[in-house]
């Protein structure tokens, strides 16, 4: 039993780094369709922002909060000077976008030294504490709890602010947002601005869980986020978190049961759900 | 004096389509001007060009005296023109509330008075204010897209076929709701229903493949039987 709680919130933890990251993702190519494979470049920078000043300040909250500003930064200049010209064009998103990734991974390299570094929690959230015989770590509760307040506060935006209605509205009809005269554009942006700065947020998040950070760690993270849009559903925030939850335990699970199959299974996972619902578990209606 | 809204030789493309050739009205404040003629004539990319929906390629659109061709479409709807799209364009999975929150560019006085007064008119909005878009059945739909133009204070309604696809009983409703409205803000109509057009238009004009071929009171079109049968196919 302890084994299995240990597995649940391993999984819940990366579960949620995942959610951070494809949260975004999902607000990004449900409103405005498209395909952001530099959504992983923007993780990275925020990890390694993060991690420099939290090394620098010997403050994680001002690590997080720059992270935040890079990552926020970064999806202003992405979206304009990147995705901008190439709205409609899918093919054209996916090679331009998988190019941006490409030269900030590298900059990562040129800017922070090509090395792996080494990244330790702050003392107050280092360690574990038991309950009965269950060993509980810190630092992946405080994902999960982070995770869950990030997820409650964008819902209640979502929900009940004027601008999350309009977000939502935007991913059912576009032009009739607009018609009503909203400048969908600048809604657009500060949603790429906001996925952007989530994307870093999880990767501040995930350079601690992991205890090292590398520059190639924003494509492979990003596989997982795309995996989880597919299967929450388009532009489905809610789903977002119902898929990641769902691939965080399942690679868990698998990594410690049949640890070949940890990375196959969300693949597979996917597949099932193309098959029997390709629109995703939580379809946002039109 | 020139009208309220004015198309001066409108051309426009749908992709490689040459849809509109020569659109030229005049829409007088205050009025409602019903845009006849048979299905693909052009009334509802006419429209939708006016709202910046479709790019006009040639040709000059002004709105209370200012050029709007190709300025984009929110743009467009903020100089005071309100758009009920021929799908009606509701938000399927925002509730009718949400879908007149997204709607109201302000939370003023005025326009609690105003949607007060369109609630009044459309009741039903009221009863299933709670309820998705997407569950409402046409006729609802309809009049909560009406209502969401309305709300603000628009100069002027462009309306695309809000009797397609009702029943017979609903649109005695929109046609009586539009009535009201005409007396507060100038409408423009695209509509099918010759029935419907007549009850509300004060003047009118004939799209025929692109092109503005005939125009004149709506009271002259009713008894003028060789235009109806030429370009309208009622006889």
């Amino acid at each position: 039993m302890d084994l299995i709680i240990s597995l649940v919130i391993n999984g819940l933890a990366t579960g949620m780094l995942i959610f951070l990251l494809a949260a975004g993702l999902t607000l990004i190519f449900g409103l405005m369709s498209v395909l952001n494979f530099a959504h992983g470049g923007l993780f990275i920078w925020g990890a390694y922002t993060g991690v420099w000043v939290y090394q620098m300040s010997n403050s994680f909250i001002l690590g997080i909060i720059a992270g935040i500003i890079i990552g926020l930064l970064l999806g202003l200049v992405t979206e304009r000077l990147i995705v901008r010209p190439v709205y409609g064009n899918h093919i054209q998103q996916i090679l331009i976008t998988l190019g941006f990734m490409l030269v900030l991974q590298e900059m990562i390299k040129v800017v922070f030294g090509p090395d792996q570094k080494a990244v330790f929690p702050p003392e107050y959230l280092a360690g574990s504490f038991m309950i009965g015989d269950i060993v509980l770590i810190k630092y992946r509760l405080f994902i999960i709890v982070i995770g869950l307040l990030i997820f409650i506060l964008a819902t209640i935006i979502l929900k009940k602010s004027r601008i999350g209605l309009i977000v939502r509205a935007g991913v059912m009809d576009k032009e009739m947002v607009q018609s009503l005269g909203i400048n969908i554009k600048l809604v657009f942006m500060l949603v790429f601005m906001v996925g952007a700065g989530l994307a870093a947020l999880s990767g501040v998040f995930h350079s601690i869980y992991s205890g090292v950070i590398y520059a190639e760690m924003g494509l492979e993270f990003s596989i997982l986020a795309f995996i989880v849009v597919v299967i929450g559903g388009m532009g489905s925030f809610s789903g977002s978190l119902f898929a990641a939850i769902l691939v965080g335990l399942a690679q868990a699970f698998m990594a410690y049961y049949v640890p070949a199959l940890s990375l196959a299974v969300n693949m597979l996972l996917m597949v099932i759900v193309l098959i029997f619902r390709p629109q995703g578990l939580f379809q946002v209606k039109e | 004096m020139e009208g309220l809204l004015v198309l001066k030789q409108v051309e426009a493309f749908i992709q490689h389509y040459h849809i509109l050739h020569d659109i030229s009205f005049e829409v007088p404040k205050g009025e409602v001007t019903v845009l006849l003629g048979r299905n693909g004539a052009g009334k509802t990319t006419t429209l939708r060009t006016i709202m910046g929906l479709n790019q006009v390629s040639k040709g000059t659109v002004s709105f209370k005296g200012e050029a709007i061709a190709n300025r984009t479409t929110h743009q467009i709807a903020n100089k005071g023109i309100g758009y009920v799209p021929e799908d009606q364009g509701i938000f399927n999975g925002l509730t009718v509330g949400e879908n007149m929150r997204v709607a109201m560019k302000k939370e003023d006085e005025e326009t609690m008075k105003r949607m007060e007064w369109v609630l009044e008119l459309f009741p039903d909005l009221k009863k299933y204010w709670k309820k998705e878009g997407g569950q409402l059945s046409g006729g609802q739909k309809q009049m909560l897209a009406i209502a969401r133009a309305y709300v603000n204070k628009n100069d002027l309604l462009l309306i695309d076929e809000p009797s397609k696809g009702l029943a017979p009983i609903i649109v005695d409703k929109v046609t009586e709701s539009i009535q009201q409205m005409k007396e507060q803000t100038t409408i423009v109509l695209v509509e099918q229903n010759f029935m419907m057009a007549s009850k509300i238009g004060n003047r009118f004009y004939i799209i025929d493949d692109g092109v503005t071929v005939h125009h004149g009171k709506m009271d002259e079109l009713k008894e003028d039987k060789i235009t109806m049968k030429k370009y309208l196919g009622i006889s």
